[in-house]
């Protein structure tokens, strides 16, 4: 059976993946609609940085948020002289990480939204005298509402299976940055199996539900 | 032109067998802490032997999971004396192979001069945001510091401040990084041709914590491989012995 190490694990991953979709979704709606609208000629290089997660190993942004966030790097020289210490071993410092490694699988979805929404909605909005907020509030944001669906229910569901950047810049301490995998994997290093296969099949169960769920409701056409 | 070139094919297939008969491959397990010494030894193991030792550095208690459940390693340089006897008794090993190969040495090591004193005081004062240590879960030198830590009676005070890194390894980069202030490494992690290669370290007494008395094992997969038991006599040979101890480890 679970422990209350695993409880506290779970608590703190279903934490760790809330926080990090909203703040995801505050970030990423106006990269997501800027890359969808712009002619510039940096939208090729912010996709690309955007993306960047997908392809890069996990130990890549580990090691680089780790060296980034110590006391020699910008980020932590930056931490340190705003009074907020140092980011690594920290709740802050894997919302941090998370943020960026769950970026595309928010931003993505986002930006395919607004492409679909098309100029002709934005016009008729200009006609109508609405103001650029207005049209986004009452326009963009309804028609592009599935896409905020699944970018929700990605972030969240990528934040809860990430492994390598929060064993990297986590340090596994409990209650703060042990999360589920992170348990998962000290079981079977410690060959507690069976409470292993209690989170394991778990994590399987959830992320099952939850791309199922996602599926249906694209293929049922429910809006 | 053709027959020249098969002459050149046949004589490489030729020597490649030749060298293969000779020279075999041995893969080994290795725990996280003798990574830089094992990397010495078996350079001149293969210059000696001809043999190949491919190298998989880890925490024991992985690698006591992996071999249980089939993995091809040959030979095993545990980081304590537990998990071969605990392979030994499961008849994963070949029998009567089993011997100590270097007993380490637990320190305590910063980055920063003049920040960990040579009696071990700053646990005391705790005057830092994080201390790392291996997990005691896996890493032999992970329970030998948390056994420090209760020694001196301030395991309690600061166990909030503890990071665990999931091996030796990881636990250096987390104080190496400066991201910890401060940790408990093995001392051939910071130590280069007979002194502290930077920082500031206290070296732990050996009677603060259990001997990290760390055997080797020759395991099933490797019964039968010249290899294997060809790198097991080169670990106790002078040769590796002085690379061992260069290193600070004790013998």
């Amino acid at each position: 059976m679970m422990d209350a190490a695993d409880l506290a694990a779970i608590r703190l991953t279903l934490e760790l993946a809330a926080v990090t979709t909203a703040i995801l979704l505050v970030i990423g709606t106006p990269v997501a609609w800027w890359l969808a609208r712009t002619r510039s000629v940096l939208k090729g290089a912010v996709g690309a940085v955007v993306a960047l997660p997908l392809v890069l190993p996990p130990t890549v942004i580990g090691f680089y948020l780790l060296l980034l966030m110590g006391p020699h790097g910008p980020v932590g020289q930056l931490t340190q002289a705003l009074g907020l210490g140092l980011l690594p071993f920290s709740f802050a410092g894997l919302v941090v990480g998370s943020v960026f490694y769950s970026l595309p699988f928010v931003v993505q979805p986002l930006q395919q939204a607004f492409e679909a929404i098309g100029e002709r909605p934005l016009e008729v909005a200009a006609t109508l005298r609405a103001g650029a907020l207005d049209t986004f509030f009452s326009v963009v944001l309804p028609l592009a509402r599935p896409g905020f669906v699944t970018a929700a229910v990605l972030g969240f569901a990528h934040t809860v299976g990430e492994f390598g950047v929060v064993l990297m810049i986590g340090g596994n301490i409990p209650e703060k940055t042990r999360v589920v995998s992170v348990q998962i994997y000290d079981h079977v290093e410690a060959l507690e199996y069976a409470q292993a296969h209690w989170l394991s099949a778990g994590m399987v169960a959830f992320s099952f539900l939850v791309l199922f769920l996602l599926y249906s409701r694209k293929r049922g056409g429910m809006r | 032109m053709i027959s020249a070139i098969r002459r050149v094919l046949a004589a490489t297939v030729l020597a490649l067998g030749v060298t293969h008969a000779l020279a075999a491959e041995v893969q080994v397990a290795v725990a996280a802490n003798f990574t830089a010494p094992m990397h010495k030894i078996a350079a001149e193991f293969e210059r000696d032997t001809g043999h190949k030792a491919r190298l998989a550095f880890g925490a024991t208690g992985k690698f006591y999971a992996q071999i249980r459940n089939g993995a091809p390693f040959e030979v095993f340089l545990a980081a304590d004396d537990t998990t071969p006897l605990k392979l030994e008794q499961e008849g994963a090993t070949v029998a009567g192979s089993r011997f100590t190969y270097a007993i380490g040495k637990l320190v305590l090591w910063s980055a920063q001069p003049g920040v960990v004193d040579d009696k071990g005081e700053v646990l005391r004062r705790g005057a830092f945001a994080h201390l790392a240590v291996a997990s005691p879960k896996t890493a032999p030198y992970g329970v030998a510091a948390m056994e420090v830590l209760r020694r001196l009676g301030v395991a309690e005070a600061l166990a909030a401040k503890l990071v665990t890194g999931e091996n030796i390894a990881q636990t250096h980069q987390f104080v190496a990084s400066g991201n910890a202030e401060l940790g408990f490494v093995a001392l051939s992690q910071v130590w280069a041709d007979g002194r502290l290669a930077g920082g500031s370290a206290w070296l732990v007494p050996a009677e603060l914590h259990a001997p990290l008395r760390q055997d080797a094992v020759i395991l099933a997969a490797g019964r039968d491989k010249p290899a294997a038991r060809a790198l097991a006599e080169y670990l106790r040979g002078a040769k590796a012995a002085a690379i061992i101890k260069s290193y600070g480890y004790g013998q």
